[in-house]
């Protein structure tokens, strides 16, 4: 028998079936990714210019606190626009499932704003007090302990969607962090303007720079590499490769937030150009907004019967 | 009790009795379905060969679907069915994402996540599944795995070695068993779907049932 027979031979299609579902998750819930690494992001960063820039982080304790308020409520309301039965939401605080990262992270996701709206207050109340602003400090620790399993929960739920081959835990939970680190770095960049002293400045583009980098590589890896792992993950990384209809949005995606900012930083450091350093920032916050969505969608492009 | 499902592909013959007395039985608004019979061709005219799979919930021993509700809505029966409260559904789509099986669907009349119960309404009255029911040649095999007489049991045994169940890597340990299946009936990336080549509708895609 010839190769093209065989082939032949081999060759099935589909010749009747139901309509497959859509798109299950659609943009809502990239923009509670997207907003929920701003919102846990920034109160990451201004833990970090607390202990070593001191005098610029004393100055955006209000401001940051407002900030992550604004994103981690964002979060939460496309959190429920989601939902199809948004009226029910209580159901998941009177009959929680602890198996469920849904429920745990609603739970936590709940008390971080709880600590947050604090924070906001004592932001507010110590406003005109430069120096130092005790309880607003010790506050921040605990909320930036909590922020860890805030960012980190939507890789928990993403990693038990068993279907979704290509969401596994190890580097989508890496993928969370970093990506709070990247989004929080660039907007503190945006949000400090001249209230950040130079050196300040420059520890924020470092931390951007590298998370950028770390997370451009695990990208990397799992474009090449994935393939060889899973039939799953092969077929859906088809739909950013060659011709496939989602290969532009995730280069773009992956220039905007990864290699250009991280080439801007290289060059605002050797410039010592504020200007250069917040178009890394802006672009890197656009991007992320793409990098999540492609990551989001091509997983349920894939028939599953 | 360990309620299980088996199908003898052998047997199916594409009639869709069991599709449509699942869509009556359990008023299964339009477009979505909770038990449908795919075709799939193999081969190019005139070696070719048509394969029918009744495709349904699985009803998993470690349902991914049950660990990711948030509400426990989608719970585990005694009898080992994989059942869902509607009433308690905040239609998260968490179920609909986790399910390997593409078995769970938005109701769009009740906007919460719905799938087979094994008929579980019915199973409660003593009854078989209405698929079961409805299939003219026994092709669905119903009953207790546990025990080692019932149909499904002497039909497993029977047929070692010939007897599968859909994507087993996932480790979710399905009570839906298939005899006679292959690569292309139960792996959905063995086979492509072209537009043009449905039977009887040129739709390969619905958007979610739901408000968006």
């Amino acid at each position: 028998m010839a190769v093209h027979e065989i082939l032949a031979a081999t060759n099935a299609v589909v010749t009747l079936d139901v309509a497959l579902p859509g798109i299950v998750w659609p943009w809502f819930v990239t923009m509670n990714m997207w907003a929920k690494s701003i919102g846990t992001g920034v109160i990451f960063m201004l833990f970090l210019l607390l202990r070593m820039h001191p005098e610029s982080g004393k100055k955006l304790r209000f401001h940051t606190a407002v900030a992550a308020f604004v994103f981690i409520n964002i979060f939460l309301l496309f959190t429920l626009a989601d939902l199809h039965q948004p009226f029910r939401m209580w159901h998941i605080f009177f009959y929680p499932h602890w198996t469920s990262a849904i429920t745990i992270g609603s739970f936590i996701a709940s008390a971080f704003l709880g600590l947050l709206t604090l924070l906001v207050f004592l932001g507010w109340k110590g406003q005109n007090k430069d120096e130092s602003n005790d309880t607003y400090d010790k506050l921040l620790l605990w909320v930036t302990i909590l922020a860890i399993p805030v960012t980190l929960y939507t890789a928990a739920l993403l990693s038990q969607c068993t279907a979704r081959e290509l969401w596994q835990m190890p580097s989508e939970s890496a993928q969370m962090i970093l990506a709070a680190l990247l989004s929080g770095s660039a907007f503190m960049i945006l949000l400090g303007g001249d209230k950040l002293s130079y050196e300040a400045k420059k520890t924020l583009g470092v931390v951007l720079g590298l998370s950028a980098l770390m997370s451009f590589i695990i990208y990397m890896s799992e474009y090449v590499f994935g393939a060889m792992k899973a039939e799953e993950i092969a077929f859906t990384l088809e739909y950013i490769k060659g011709d496939g209809p989602y290969t532009v949005m995730f280069w773009l995606g992956q220039w905007m937030t990864y290699i250009i900012p991280m080439v801007l930083i290289v060059l605002s450091r050797s410039s010592k150009s504020k200007a250069i350093l917040k178009l890394a920032a802006i672009l890197a916050i656009v991007g992320l907004f793409m990098v999540k969505h492609v990551w989001l969608i091509i997983p349920q492009l894939l028939p599953m019967s | 009790m360990k309620l299980g499902f088996l199908v003898d592909l052998h047997l199916c013959m594409g009639c869709k009795g069991c599709e449509i007395a699942c869509k009556v039985e359990n008023e299964v608004p339009l477009s979505t379905w909770r038990l449908r019979v795919k075709y799939v061709d193999v081969g190019t005219f005139p070696e070719t060969k048509r394969t029918f799979t009744p495709l349904r919930c699985n009803h998993c021993e470690n349902a991914p679907c049950e660990r990711i509700c948030p509400v426990s809505a989608l719970h585990y029966l005694d009898n080992g069915i994989v059942n869902i409260d509607k009433e308690r559904c905040i239609g998260c789509a968490g179920c609909v994402m986790a399910c390997p099986y593409g078995a769970i669907y938005i109701d769009p009349q009740t906007q919460t996540a719905d799938k087979c119960t094994y008929c579980a309404h019915r199973i409660a009255s003593s009854m078989m599944p209405a698929c079961v029911v409805a299939c003219p040649v026994e092709a669905n095999i119903f009953g207790d795995l546990d025990d080692a007489s019932s149909n499904i049991s002497k039909y497993i045994q029977v047929n070692q070695g010939n007897v599968q169940v859909r994507k087993p890597e996932k480790g979710t340990n399905p009570h839906h068993y298939y005899v006679g299946g292959g690569n292309v009936t139960l792996n959905p990336l063995a086979s492509h779907r072209i537009d043009g080549y449905s039977l009887f509708n040129k739709i390969t895609t619905l958007p979610l049932g739901g408000d968006h």
